[in-house]
């Protein structure tokens, strides 16, 4: 690395020498922050808790992986992703290899005669089928994965989710009359444990490990239905019904967003899921349902009231949280 | 008025034209790639400045630079659609094309000069056209997807997304145009002896990108024109409420949008190839090989569109088709990343400035193509669709890949083209500058992305916080760099050197370099033979 640079003026050099350092450091620095970015954050997730006893599974600052997955089709995604993203880094890190090598080995001040190869028909057939086989191991659990995330038949229960300009509509297809809708809340009626941006006035209530199939629509423009943590995503499309399904591991809050551009609130229609254990979700759905029955908007908050009652009896026993028998059945 | 009088009045003009005459009634193609590269700088400081808007927003959250919603949306359209069609399409197709393929195939100009001259003054027309869907009213806030129903009148009334619009017919017919003059230019001007299987591989670049250009273009052109039918004329083509469907302006969007990537990228491959191959001093490995990965790249592009659609209307069958084609694409790019490092093993490699961007070009493409691969996948697509590790990866391919090509391309031929060289010492912090800059601004949002933050959002919740703040700063580094490249800029305008023809020696072989630098107007005297 003692090449001069011809051109530079005296009092250039220097810097110049640094830069052509530097270039070292910055390669090290990249490789180590795609190392880091690939390393995977296996560690057990603790939650904040919400009043009710809640793990919250928000989004977290500096997260540099996927939100922990919360589903079996955020698990398959998650392994999915390792494994491509495995293999894809090991070919940055071959040409990242190969450019340095050449860079260094064959610079002008070590090699000054170039060789005349153009050609080398063997390599040139290596190079072409290794990245082909490559793709196609890629491509076996990719595919492993369409399969599972289109099998949506049979659920547990159907949710019609609507986009509106800027709101969700849920309808709980198997439950007449329990249909309401979820705006985000405003910033300045944010209660403690609600977050910005996330929290909405009106959660989609869910009883957890159960298969839910989302039924997704829009009544205007385009929207998307993006729960991360739960490997949910589809756009909700006018005219058109889409089917997505998960089923949520553990009681719990997610959380969602709208992620195709629906106009100027694009950015304020989030989703809120709270999970509920079996037996609280089918408290709240029979009250929903007799509100509902009585011409009235279902019982949005109660959810919170039995989530509560349930925190206090699972302290009593001495237990964290919610935990049920259903959760460890499966 | 005899054929003796029209020689000589032929004869002298040239230099001697007035201004208006020289650049407005342009019909040489070197002056009518200036104007083309002028305007590519022009659009893309405003295209950078709307991107610093957007960082400066995004810094924090809560920021209040920008209020309104409907405000950033029209940024976010501006900033994408002068990107691609007023700064990238321009600098590499109708500036470096038209520069660079006549003199390096041996012809004297273009095959239709004055189809020329009306391509680039549509192309200016449409600049026009898209500040005004960006200025008039609270301006076209639809995404350079243009997706219906939110661009149908019901949602975006007024005239601003009708320029947007237009903006887009009058950029595409000047892209139509160009295409077809390098069809015709390519295919019949070629020096004697030149054979399509020697012409350089910035040439054959131009080609497939020209027949993609051809192929695709029309399809944009019907699917806006059915979209301004549906704004203006009550028809609903893709209106659900009168029997149209929104899916099938995404299919035939997606029809143009993904050839259009091929569009922006190639001929900064075919620039890569060039400079990769003059700086090590040796001739490219494996030239077959690189021209028909080239081609296999353009046809492959046109039947992979709807992965950019897998969480869209598209069903499970085709996820698998779309996927597996996706997949394919990464063949013949391996093929060209493992040509490029062959050209250099072995060689005599001198990192002047177009070398470091050339390999800067190599190595962001193939991060930008890694991500390509992970996004190939339509089961992962559930989770990055449309996140911010999408934006990541097509600036990785574009940001850093088809500017790198620019970069590459313009410290490589400006002396050529300008007969001043570039001061080698900024070169180099400019590239270091820029290299530095864009990492730090694009890297850290495939975090961002991974942890679910959706694009096109003027606020987030504060979880997102820390990586937009080191993107921010990123993009402040990019901006300084910018800073640096004006200088150059300036000292190359303000320079007296007397240049070479061939300033870069041995390993620069194309025609270009046997004629003076600057490029006479007129560039052969006689016709060159190639043997």
């Amino acid at each position: 690395m003692t090449h001069r640079l011809r051109h530079a003026r005296p009092e250039a050099t220097e810097l110049a020498e640094l830069m052509k350092r530097s270039n070292r450091y910055l390669l090290l620095a990249l490789g180590g922050c795609t190392a880091l970015a690939l390393a995977h954050p296996a560690v057990a997730a603790t939650f904040p808790k919400n009043s009710a006893g809640f793990p919250i599974h928000a989004p977290t600052p500096w997260e540099w992986w996927f939100q922990p997955a919360a589903s079996p089709i955020q698990k398959s995604i998650d392994w999915v992703m390792q494994f491509v993203l495995w293999i894809m880094f090991g070919v940055v890190l071959l040409v990242a290899g190969l450019l340095a090598y050449v860079m260094v080995k064959f610079h002008a001040s070590k090699h000054p005669i170039p060789s005349t190869t153009t050609h080398n028909t063997l390599i040139e057939v290596v190079w072409t089928l290794v990245p082909a086989l490559l793709l196609i191991i890629i491509f076996v659990p990719s595919l492993n994965l369409i399969y599972q995330q289109s099998d949506y038949k049979n659920p547990y229960m159907t949710v019609r989710v609507t986009g509106h300009q800027w709101y969700w509509e849920y309808d709980y297809l198997g439950a007449k009359g329990v249909d309401f809708t979820s705006y985000a809340v405003p910033p300045n009626e944010l209660k403690p444990g609600e977050i910005k941006q996330l929290s909405a006035d009106h959660p989609l209530v869910l009883p957890a490990n159960q298969k839910i199939v989302f039924q997704i629509t829009s009544g205007d423009v385009l929207h998307s239905f993006f729960i991360p943590s739960l490997g949910v995503q589809r756009y909700a499309i006018p005219g058109q019904y889409w089917h997505q399904w998960t089923e949520i591991d553990a009681p719990g809050i997610y959380y969602g967003e709208c992620n195709q551009i629906c106009g100027m609130n694009h950015d304020n229609m989030p989703i809120e899921i709270v999970a509920l254990p079996m037996a609280q979700f089918q408290a709240w759905l029979t009250e929903a349902k007799a509100d509902a029955a009585q011409g009235n908007v279902p019982p949005i908050h109660k959810f919170e009231v039995l989530a509560e009652a349930a925190a206090a009896k699972s302290a009593a026993i001495a237990q964290p949280g919610i935990r049920l028998a259903s959760s460890t059945s499966k | 008025m005899s054929a003796t009088a029209l020689h000589d009045e032929h004869a002298d003009h040239s230099h001697q034209t007035g201004f208006i005459r020289r650049w407005l009634m342009s019909t040489n193609h070197k002056d009518i790639g200036t104007l083309y590269m002028t305007w590519a700088i022009i659009a893309g400081i405003e295209g950078g400045v709307l991107s610093m808007i957007m960082r400066m927003q995004l810094a924090e959250p809560g920021n209040t630079l920008i209020t309104s919603g409907q405000t950033w949306n029209a940024i976010v359209t501006a900033h994408g659609l002068i990107m691609i069609f007023f700064l990238v399409m321009p600098a590499l197709i109708g500036g470096f094309g038209n520069w660079m393929v006549p003199m390096m195939i041996g012809a004297p100009d273009m095959a239709f000069p004055r189809l020329n001259n009306m391509s680039f003054w549509f192309l200016f027309m449409g600049f026009i056209f898209v500040n005004l869907g960006l200025l008039i009213g609270p301006g076209s806030g639809i995404g350079w997807t243009l997706y219906p129903p939110l661009s149908d009148s019901t949602f975006q009334p007024g005239p601003a997304v009708d320029f947007t619009l237009f903006s887009l017919h009058l950029a595409g017919i000047s892209s139509l145009l160009g295409a077809i003059n390098f069809i015709a230019t390519i295919l019949n001007m070629r020096a004697p002896g030149m054979t399509m299987h020697k012409m350089p591989l910035f040439v054959w670049s131009i080609l497939v990108t020209a027949f993609l250009l051809l192929l695709a273009i029309p399809v944009l052109a019907g699917a806006i024109t059915m979209l301004i039918m549906d704004r203006n004329f009550g028809t609903s083509f893709f209106e659900p409420g009168g029997g149209g469907d929104p899916v099938l302006f995404q299919h035939l969007f997606w029809f143009f949008g993904h050839p259009e990537v091929y569009i922006m990228i190639l001929p900064a491959f075919g620039i890569v190839s060039t400079v990769v191959a003059t700086f090590s001093k040796k001739p490219v490995f494996g030239y077959l090989g690189m021209v028909y990965a080239m081609i296999a790249i353009g046809f492959i592009g046109f039947v992979v569109w709807a992965h950019h659609m897998f969480v869209s209307g598209i069903s499970h069958d085709s996820k698998i088709y779309f996927e597996a084609a996706t997949l394919v694409v990464a063949v013949p790019t391996g093929i060209k990343v493992f040509s490029w490092i062959a050209t250099m093993w072995g060689g005599s490699i001198e990192l002047k400035t177009p070398m470091l961007w050339a390999i800067g070009f190599i190595f962001m493409f193939v991060v930008g193509g890694a991500t390509g691969v992970v996004l190939a996948n339509a089961g992962l697509d559930t989770d990055l669709h449309n996140t911010y590790f999408l934006i990541a990866h097509f600036h990785y391919v574009l940001s850093m890949g088809a500017v790198f090509g620019i970069f590459a391309g313009f410290y490589f031929w400006i002396g050529k083209m300008y007969g001043q060289q570039y001061p080698e010492f900024w070169g180099k912090v400019h590239f270091w500058t820029f290299f530095i800059g864009v990492n730090l601004t694009f890297f850290p949002q495939h975090f961002l992305g991974l942890a679910g933050m959706p694009r096109r959002y003027p606020d987030y919740p504060a979880a997102f916080a820390g990586w937009n703040y080191v993107s921010s700063v990123g993009s402040m580094v990019t901006s300084v760099s910018t800073l640096v490249f004006f200088y150059i800029l300036f000292k190359i305008f303000t320079g007296k050197q007397v240049l070479a023809d061939n300033y870069w020696g041995e390993g620069a072989t194309t025609l270009e370099w046997t004629v003076a630098s600057p490029a006479p107007h007129h560039t052969f005297e006689e016709v060159p033979v190639i043997r």
